[in-house]
């Protein structure tokens, strides 16, 4: 595609972020005489758009290519190819100046709250630092005001400023790195299994404060994780991803209650309901084998070998994208 | 198989305690817990990081890591003698012979140096006293049992050539490779995807059930509980608060912590709710425990006398215990 077309192209405004035949390899060195020997096709043609003020799920299981897909949009990998357009400028065409300045607007909230925050930076350092790189809030004692209201938004004292992240639980961590994505007041975040590292108890927390910030600052969400009642309970619309390319994504209501393509299906009755009651009258769809190596992806769609509906033609041609209903898509030639 | 009524329990722990001496002071990870696993069915200890569920697993199995971490009290009876009276040897003898073991981490359970055929045939050789050539037939006959084809081939094998679900089912072999009366299953798919998750389970329980092996999941997966265990003990800081079948538990919880834990969890099957239900407040500290109910701060049950003095578990309904001065007020049942 050409650099004109992309401007073209752009955005509808309600879009805040479209992403277009992403793609994203990396090369496997051979040995030490160097050398690529093979690709693993992490993410391998993924498109999708994430309107403004709303909150896009990307599930899937480990090595499908969300968490990739997440850090190109973020361009902290640089992509193979393709478009990520964000608020109207293609990420992957810009000079690292220009990132720099795109990413006040990107911000990224990570799964691990223990590796994510600097253990010799305060809490008030650790918040205070994008405004001070930015140059938002020149004078430290503005800095600390910020910081503090910052805090307070997060759900934490004001007292927390002075703290190491050791001294914090995994909950209060998180709000940490929240406040930190907030400082830089983006209108993107991307959410990277954010609270998949908590307790159960902590979880419930974390997410009802997302959705009260995303209320309150108007923020839009791509929320990445593996967790289907997580991402239910979030999600405005859901992506599934399987073997670095989206098999199905449609509106919440849809994709939940009427899943069409067939690893939607068994991810779904993969999880556990909380209730034996339940749980002793469901029919459960168990899949055999296991996530083939994107290093070596079985030709035609992906999913094929684990399929229960696959014929001799889901070797062939890789299944596309296709409209199934009304802004409803999945990837089977079986629909 | 062995579901026959009333009998002597197969493990039966009692009072256990163990400790951990930290430079913030000493950690009563197990404070005084009691439970019990029958033959052949499947008990599960949930709770959240910290409440202890792992360290009692340890403990059964004593493999507390000295001298940090002491069991101080207690007695674990396991097929009527006493584990903590035996000898550092007759222990040995005991574990992995009588209790399989399987943990959340198979990548780090596993000897990355050794063959997966070494590693099988190993426990066979020593506990079983089978020769060599026996312990690879039969390695090759288990692994097979685990779902894993092409056993002569794999045997020669070392765990990185495996991928997470595949070792997970090593692990399982291992366990079950001298069948066990009791596996103890440490968060045995937490490190696993949904779909993974789900093959291992029925795996586990398939084979525990033909092995006629009783099972003890620690967990912090609510819906894996309600899936596989018969019974449930659920811990916070260091304590069994409420214990039911699983049935019963999650029908009519009686503890703020477990009907919490129930409420905060967004369901599948239910209608999505505008706004999650959390528990308030942090996990407690163990170095620094309130007085009375260690849940008291974060329970919306709470009345003055929790704070003061410590709930014990007593009886709620049938075959169900609670540790909760207010158990009467939870009739409120978990949002249908």
């Amino acid at each position: 595609m050409t650099a004109e077309r992309t401007r073209d192209a752009g955005q509808r405004p309600d879009e805040i972020l479209v992403v277009r035949n992403l793609v994203k390899h990396f090369p496997i060195g051979g040995g030490f005489l160097g050398g690529e020997t093979a690709l693993v096709k992490a993410v391998d043609g993924v498109s999708f758009t994430i309107r403004r003020g709303e909150t896009l799920g990307l599930v899937g299981e480990s090595g499908c290519g969300k968490t990739t897909t997440g850090r190109c949009i973020l361009q902290l990998e640089r992509p193979t190819s393709g478009e990520i357009i964000f608020e109207g400028q293609d990420l992957t065409k810009l000079s690292d100046a220009g990132l720099r300045k795109m990413r006040r607007r990107l911000q990224v909230i990570f799964q691990d709250p223990y590796s994510s925050l600097n253990p010799r930076m305060t809490v008030g350092q650790i918040i205070g630092e994008p405004l001070a790189v930015h140059g938002i809030v020149a004078d430290r004692a503005g800095r600390s005001r910020r910081v503090r209201e910052l805090l307070g938004h997060s759900g934490l004292l004001p007292a927390m400023a002075q703290r190491y992240p050791h001294e914090l639980s995994g909950g209060q961590r998180q709000r940490v790195g929240i406040a930190r994505a907030l400082a830089l007041e983006p209108s993107l975040i991307i959410c990277d299994e954010p609270v998949s590292a908590l307790d159960v108890s902590i979880q419930a927390q974390i997410i009802n404060l997302l959705e009260e910030l995303q209320a309150e600052f108007g923020l839009t969400y791509l929320f990445v994780a593996h967790d289907l009642s997580v991402v239910r309970h979030i999600s405005d619309r859901v992506a599934v991803m399987y073997l670095g390319k989206i098999v199905e994504i449609t509106d919440r209501k849809s994709l939940y209650e009427s899943p069409q393509h067939p690893y939607t299906k068994a991810l779904l009755s993969a999880v556990p309901i909380p209730d034996p009651a339940v749980e002793a009258g469901r029919e459960r769809v168990v899949l055999g084998g296991e996530v083939p190596s994107p290093l070596n992806p079985p030709a035609g769609c992906v999913f094929h070998p684990r399929c229960p509906i696959a014929v001799p033609e889901c070797r062939e041609g890789v299944p596309e994208l296709r409209e199934i209903s009304p802004d409803h898509r999945a990837a089977c030639i079986r629909l | 198989m062995l579901d026959s009524p009333p009998m002597d329990p197969l493990l039966d722990v009692r009072n256990l305690q163990t400790q951990f001496t930290t430079s913030g002071g000493v950690v009563r990870a197990v404070d005084g817990v009691s439970w019990d696993v029958r033959a052949g069915e499947t008990v599960a200890l949930v709770g959240e990081s910290g409440c202890g569920k792992s360290v009692s697993a340890l403990s059964v199995m004593r493999l507390v890591s000295a001298p940090a971490g002491r069991i101080v009290g207690g007695e674990i009876h396991f097929k009527g003698r006493d584990l903590l009276t035996l000898s550092e040897e007759e222990m040995r003898k005991t574990r992995g012979r009588e209790i399989g073991m399987i943990f959340q981490e198979p990548m780090t359970s596993l000897n990355p140096v050794l063959t997966i055929g070494r590693q099988l045939t190993e426990p066979m050789e020593i506990h079983l006293g089978m020769t060599p050539a026996q312990a690879r037939a039969r390695a090759g006959e288990i692994l097979g049992l685990v779902g894993i084809a092409d056993a002569e081939r794999r045997l020669r094998q070392y765990p990185h050539q495996f991928s997470g679900g595949m070792r997970q089912r090593i692990m399982i072999a291992m366990a079950l490779s001298c069948n066990p009366a009791l596996i103890l299953a440490d968060e045995p798919t937490t490190a696993l995807d949904v779909t993974i998750q789900a093959q291992i389970l029925e795996l586990l329980r398939s084979l525990s059930r033909k092995l006629g092996a009783a099972m003890l999941i620690i967990t912090h997966n609510l819906g894996v509980v309600a899936r596989y265990a018969d019974r449930v003990n659920v811990m916070y800081a260091g304590r069994i608060v409420e214990r039911g079948t699983a049935r019963e538990l999650y029908a009519n919880p009686r503890h703020p912590y477990t009907l919490g834990l129930l409420r905060s969890v967004p369901r599948l099957d239910e209608p999505r709710r505008a706004k999650l239900d959390p528990i308030p407040g942090q996990p407690p500290d163990l170095t620094r425990l309130p007085p009375g109910c260690s849940f008291a701060p974060r329970c919306s049950f709470v009345v003055d006398h929790c704070r003061v003095e410590r709930p014990e578990l007593e009886l709620v309904g049938p075959d169900h215990t609670a540790a909760c001065w207010e158990w009467k007020k939870l009739h409120a049942k978990v949002p249908a």
